[in-house]
Parts: structure tokens; C-alpha cells; sequence
């Protein structure tokens, strides 16, 4: 059953608008772009939390969800919003947990031909040098000072300490860095949680895939050429993941900073999660700060894994990087917030842009786009669901003139973890998987069952919209052949028997 | 009959007082958190309840029949209301998990004063080869997070994000 309210205008086929009058205290309408049939599959906590972020003090516009929006802390996942320097708030529940949770796409001139016969033992190698699941550890021992350096530097580090060539650093967002960084402004549980994980994949839906770009799925060849992509069977590697428990502790501690001092600043929430500060307040900057160093470990985690990844395609093929020219296309972050200058009521205006699986989608001739991208926009990268493929787009102008310069992240859930798990059977799901010609190793079975394609709204639909309305065209679709899934094991179905039988012995005791 | 949902450990059921046997449960919960997971979880007193949160946590991390139980972690903390302190006391089972590489099968929780608590975390360290491991949790969220009592029993809600 459809849960859009009933106060929910359409303003066109792509945009829904959800006025002030809907809730008290919203400051701007909420807007959410979709189709009539994406807008129907939503939830009702993107309709209750997107017209919550509406609420929060210095909001500008627009609080807007996106095609692939679903239920999340906070802000829903899709959740855009941009908040005046000044006078607007910054939250964490705005950003996520796994703060810089992002997507990386590399080339490499290799044939579907070529890596075929080889794929098992290169997703092997992988599953092994790439570690993921529970508690997973990386191969760097750091000691604090690099730890401090890697939060200060991000993807500049590992360029000076030979994880990555200096085109990796200009094909990154913002260059991979955060200038704004503060180590000071981290805990020591933070640092405790993330001085071992870089180079960590981590688990829930975080994978490392082998796709193919095939010449049918390149939608815009010009494009596809300036990324690098050329079609015909050409094998590429995406990788998902963010900043691990680093981040995770920064969001936490933070939560209950801001939790304590709402209440000084006067700021009245809707729900918990969406705890923040003035962005210009100690606290707010504080976060922001530390969010930075969240968010530099979180582009350095992924340019490690793209050093461990160019080392294994290496000795699989026996080639060298440069032979194979395994280049990033481009790392975009999703879980992120960023001081930017957009045009607001004609003037532009400095704002901290909140985006919460959202990806930033900056137009041709953006000025804080590297000189190779400028002249076509900025390479976005959505990840499907393992079963479903995924996208290469490009930014656009509109994106820049509506959404605050954002677009989509993915597909998006459409199915409880806890449900996926009663519906779908991990290791049938790899067979099936294997029978379409994917080779999937995850470390636990019951993780795999969880990210069923099925568990999510399905990314072509998503694409075509964000296509259709504007906010980023489409260049180039890809099929998985390989998966590294973050994971670890058995359904609890299988458990239910072994509680029965225990249920059964503790009425004999009791009685 | 009092409702039991989840395991017990049998030993301190015939340690018991019929009386006093009915609690500790868990149940996770399907729509909630449509990324993550959702659990509801009982007890007859405050230990019992931050007990079930514990073994809830445990069971979303790794297969507890795999985990062995032969290190034991002693936490203490204090904070002002017994919802932060139970907050703060699944936060901790996260940190462990990340930083002694420790997971754990069972807890011994004691609760005392405007708020204390003394708690035993008994299980082992992280090896793949031996244990089932299953979702890495991030974070405890605080949607919906709520510890509350109910008649004679405690009820807390909990969501992790995964």
C-alpha cells in the first residue's frame, strides 16, 4: 500500500512537493524527485524525515529526497540539504554513521575474454588481500603520527607513501582531502576503532566488484571515452566502502555531543537522530573538523584498496598497472557534508551541503573540478545491487541549479535486512549468481542473503529518472562478473530447530 | 506460563527461583530499520534487560555456538539516566569489536545506584577460522532507542546500523 500523503503536489513528472503546511515548523517545502511508480514505493519514514530536515534552522530552498530515497536516521537515505554558513545547522544524522561512504571506479584495458578463464582466482586474491567482514584488519601497521597524517592528508598520503599515482589524487573528490581536518577534534576511542582498518572493505553492503562495460550499455561514447571507458567487453572494478569504524565512532561521539547541547542552542528536533549544532558554534565546528578526518581516512581507505586491487590484478595477469591502465575514472563520496557556493535567490551564497546517499553531480566547467573532467562535468558513480549492475554518469547543470549540485547514490533498499534473510538463502543466491555468470565470495552467507537484488528498488528505474529530470545523464551501464561482499554465515532459520529443542528442555527444567 | 523467546543459559535457570525465571528475551524486528537491524528486548529487572540488549548485539555480530568463552572483559561505567547507560554500554561491545578484536557470546550485568553498571563480557577473540561471523554492526543508533518499564517487566528497543 502506497504510503505518499495525501498533501504531497506534483509540480511535474520527476518532482513532488510536500508544502509547510504539511508539518509545523517547516521552514521550506520538501521536495522529492522520482517517478509516479518510485514515489509510490517509498516508505513513510522518507515523507516523515525529509519534512523533519525542512524543520532545521538555515535551511535554503529546498529539503529534498532523491528517486532511490528510503527510511534512514535522520535524514532519509537520499536526503539533500544545504544550511546557510551563518545561521544553519550542521548534524550528523545528516551525513550518516559511515561518514565518507563513497564509490570508486577503475579501468583497465582488459577483455571479458582475457579475464574470464582467470576470474575465480582474481576474486580469490582478492577476497584475501582486501579484507572484509567482521572486525577485518588491514596489512598497513600505523603508528599515531601516520594515522594523524592520513586524517590530515587523505588520498595525498598514500600518493607520498606509494599506495597510488598522482592522477589517483586529482581523479578523487575535492582531491581526496578535506583541507579543515583537525586531529585534536577526534577521541581516542575513534582513533582506537580506526587505526587498523585502513584498507578495509568492512561488511553490510559495502563490496568490491569485477563489472563489464558492454558497447550496447555505453549510452554517451564522447564521454565514456573522456572516463576512459570504450565498451566492448572492457573489464572495470568498482569499489564501495567508507570510513569504517573510524568514522562510525566520530558519528557517534558526536550524536552525543549534540544530543547534551541542543538545548543551549535552543534547537528543537523532531527525532533524536537528527541532534546538530550550529555549523558556527564550538560543537558544530568541532564536528566538521572531525568529520574531515573521517572523511580523508575514508578516501586514503579506498585508494589503499585500489592499491591492493592494481597488486592482485598484477600477479594474477602478470602485467604490470600501467600495462593493464588500470586509471581511476573517480572517487565520489555519499555520506558527506561540504562547505560549497551555490546560487541561492540569484546570489551565491556559501552553504554546508548535507548529502546522505547522495552523490555530488558538478556540471561542466565547475571550478573544483580537475582540468581533465572539466570540460565534460563530473564522473558520478552508482552502485546497483549485486544482481542488478551498475551506472557511470556525469553531472549536470540542472543538478547545480536545483539539487543543490547532487543526484542519487544507488538503488536503495526496499527490504529489511532481517526480512532479506527469512526470504532469501545466502548460498542459493551464489548459485544463482553463478549460473548468470557472476562469482561472488563473501565472507558469510548470511550477509550475501541480505543484499539480494530483490531486498532493492531497482537502479534502472532510479537512473532513468535522475536521467530523464536532469540531474545527471547517463554515460555507461555495467554487468558484475565478480563480487568481494564484506561478510560472514548461517540464517538464523537454520537456528530456529536448535532453539526448539532448547525450548523444550528449559519447560522440562522449569516444570 | 511466562513467554520465553530466546535462549537461556540453563545453568542459572536451575539456579532459580521459579518465580523469578520468566525474562531475558530478545526478538529482532522485521520493519523497522529497513537498512539495519531492529531488536525488542526483555527482563524482569535493569540486569536483565541491559543482558538481553547484550546478547541481541552478540547474536547480530557473530553465530554465539562458535565462540568460545575463555576471556572475560570487565566494564564499569556510570552515567545520568539508565538510558545513556545503556547506550553506552552497547557502544562498548562495538568498540571491543573493533579495537581487542573481542566478540562475545554471554554477559553478566549488575546495576547499581543513579547509574552504575558492573558488567562481565565473556567470549573471545575474533578468528575466522573457528567462528561464524555474521554483520559487522557500526554504530548503536538512538532512532527509537528507548529502555522503558512495563508493569513488571523492562523493555528496551534497539537499533543497530549496519
Amino acid at each position: 500500500m502506497s504510503e505518499v500523503p495525501k498533501e504531497i503536489k506534483k509540480i511535474s513528472d520527476f518532482e513532488w512537493e510536500l508544502p509547510t503546511s504539511y508539518k509545523k515548523g517547516m521552514n521550506v517545502p520538501a521536495r522529492i524527485i522520482a517517478n509516479e511508480s518510485l514515489l509510490k514505493g517509498m516508505d513513510k519514514g522518507v515523507f516523515d524525515q525529509v519534512t523533519n530536515i525542512a524543520c532545521l534552522p538555515g535551511i535554503q530552498k529546498n529539503a529534498f529526497c532523491m528517486p532511490d530515497g528510503h527510511w534512514g536516521y535522520g535524514f532519509p537515505i537520499g536526503g539533500v540539504a544545504a544550511f546557510d554558513v551563518n545561521e544553519g545547522i550542521i548534524s550528523p544524522g545528516g551525513i550518516g554513521f559511515d561518514i565518507n561512504c563513497g564509490m570508486r571506479l577503475i579501468t583497465t584495458n582488459l577483455s571479458y575474454k582475457e579475464v574470464k578463464p582467470q576470474l575465480k582466482k582474481l576474486v580469490d586474491h582478492l577476497f584475501l588481500t582486501v579484507p572484509s567482514g567482521v572486525g577485518c584488519k588491514g596489512f598497513l601497521k600505523l603508528n599515531n603520527q601516520q594515522f594523524d597524517d592520513i586524517m590530515l592528508g587523505g588520498v595525498k598520503w598514500c600518493v607520498e607513501n606509494g599506495y597510488g599515482v598522482e592522477s589517483d589524487m586529482w581523479n578523487t573528490e575535492g582531491y581526496g582531502c578535506i583541507e579543515q581536518a583537525d586531529v585534536e577534534k577526534v577521541s581516542d576511542r575513534a582513533r582506537k576503532r580506526g587505526i587498523s582498518q585502513l584498507g578495509t572493505l568492512g561488511s553490510g553492503n559495502h563490496y568490491l566488484e569485477i563489472q563489464l562495460a558492454k558497447s550496447v550499455n555505453v549510452f554517451d561514447s564522447d564521454v565514456a571515452k573522456k572516463f576512459g571507458i570504450i565498451g566492448d567487453d572492457q573489464v572495470v572494478i568498482m569499489v564501495h566502502c567508507g570510513s569504517r569504524g573510524f568514522g562510525h565512532q566520530v558519528a557517534t561521539d558526536y550524536l552525543k555531543v549534540f544530543d547534551k547541547s541542543m538545548d543551549k542552542f535552543g534547537i528543537k528536533i523532531n527525532d533524536r537522530e537528527l541532534a546538530c549544532a550550529p555549523f558556527n558554534s564550538d560543537e558544530g565546528q568541532d564536528y566538521y573538523k572531525a568529520m574531515a578526518c573521517a572523511s580523508n581516512m575514508a578516501f586514503a581507505n579506498r585508494q589503499v584498496i585500489t592499491h591492493r586491487i592494481r597488486e592482485a590484478f598484477s600477479k594474477v595477469f602478470s602485467k604490470s598497472q600501467e600495462q593493464m591502465d588500470m586509471n581511476l575514472v573517480y572517487d565520489v563520496a555519499h555520506n558527506i557534508a561540504k562547505v560549497e557556493e551555490h546560487k541561492i535567490e540569484g546570489k551565491m551564497k556559501k552553504v554546508v551541503v548535507h548529502r546522505k546517499g547522495a552523490t555530488r553531480a558538478f556540471p561542466p566547467k565547475h571550478k573544483e573540478l580537475c582540468p581533465k573532467y572539466r570540460p565534460v562535468g563530473q564522473p558520478v558513480i552508482l552502485g546497483g545491487s549485486m544482481e542488478t549492475g551498475s551506472h557511470l554518469l556525469v553531472g549536470t547543470q540542472k543538478a547545480m541549479d536545483v539539487t543543490f549540485g547532487s543526484t542519487a547514490h544507488g538503488s536503495g533498499r526496499t527490504m529489511s535486512r532481517t526480512k532479506a534473510k527469512k526470504e532469501f538463502q545466502g548460498k542459493e543466491l551464489q548459485e544463482r549468481m553463478m549460473k548468470k555468470g557472476i562469482y561472488v565470495r563473501s565472507s558469510s552467507m548470511q550477509g550475501l542473503a541480505e543484499e539480494a537484488g530483490k531486498a532493492y528498488k531497482n537502479i534502472n528505474s532510479v537512473v532513468d529518472v535522475l536521467n530523464e529530470y536532469g540531474i545527471a545523464k547517463k554515460v555507461v551501464g555495467f554487468n558484475p562478473i565478480g563480487n568481494v561482499k564484506g561478510h560472514a554465515s548461517l540464517s538464523y532459520l537454520s537456528l530456529l530447530p536448535f532453539f526448539a529443542l532448547l525450548f523444550v528442555l528449559l519447560m522440562n527444567l522449569v516444570v | 506460563m511466562p513467554k520465553i523467546k530466546s535462549r537461556r543459559n540453563p545453568k542459572i535457570v536451575k539456579k532459580k527461583n521459579i518465580g523469578l525465571i520468566i525474562m531475558r528475551s530478545h526478538k529482532f524486528l522485521e520493519d523497522v530499520a529497513i537498512a539495519d537491524v531492529a531488536f525488542e528486548a526483555k527482563g524482569g529487572n535493569l540486569n536483565e534487560v541491559f543482558e538481553a540488549c547484550g546478547d541481541a548485539t552478540f547474536e547480530t555480530i557473530a553465530d554465539l555456538k562458535t565462540i568460545g568463552d575463555i576471556e572475560t572483559y570487565n566494564y564499569a561505567a556510570e552515567s545520568e539516566n539508565i538510558e545513556d547507560l545503556l547506550y553506552e554500554f552497547l557502544e562498548e561491545i562495538v568498540y571491543l569489536k573493533d579495537t581487542e578484536s573481542l566478540i562475545f557470546k554471554k554477559c553478566e550485568v549488575k546495576i547499581s545506584g543513579d547509574y552504575n553498571i558492573k558488567a562481565k563480557f565473556i567470549g573471545e577473540k575474533i578468528d575466522r577460522e573457528k567462528q561464524t561471523l555474521n554483520t559487522d554492526v557500526k554504530a548503536v543508533t538512538m532512532h527509537m532507542f528507548s529502555l522503558k518499564k512495563e508493569n513488571d517487566e523492562y523493555m528496551a528497543t534497539v537499533v543497530l546500523d549496519i
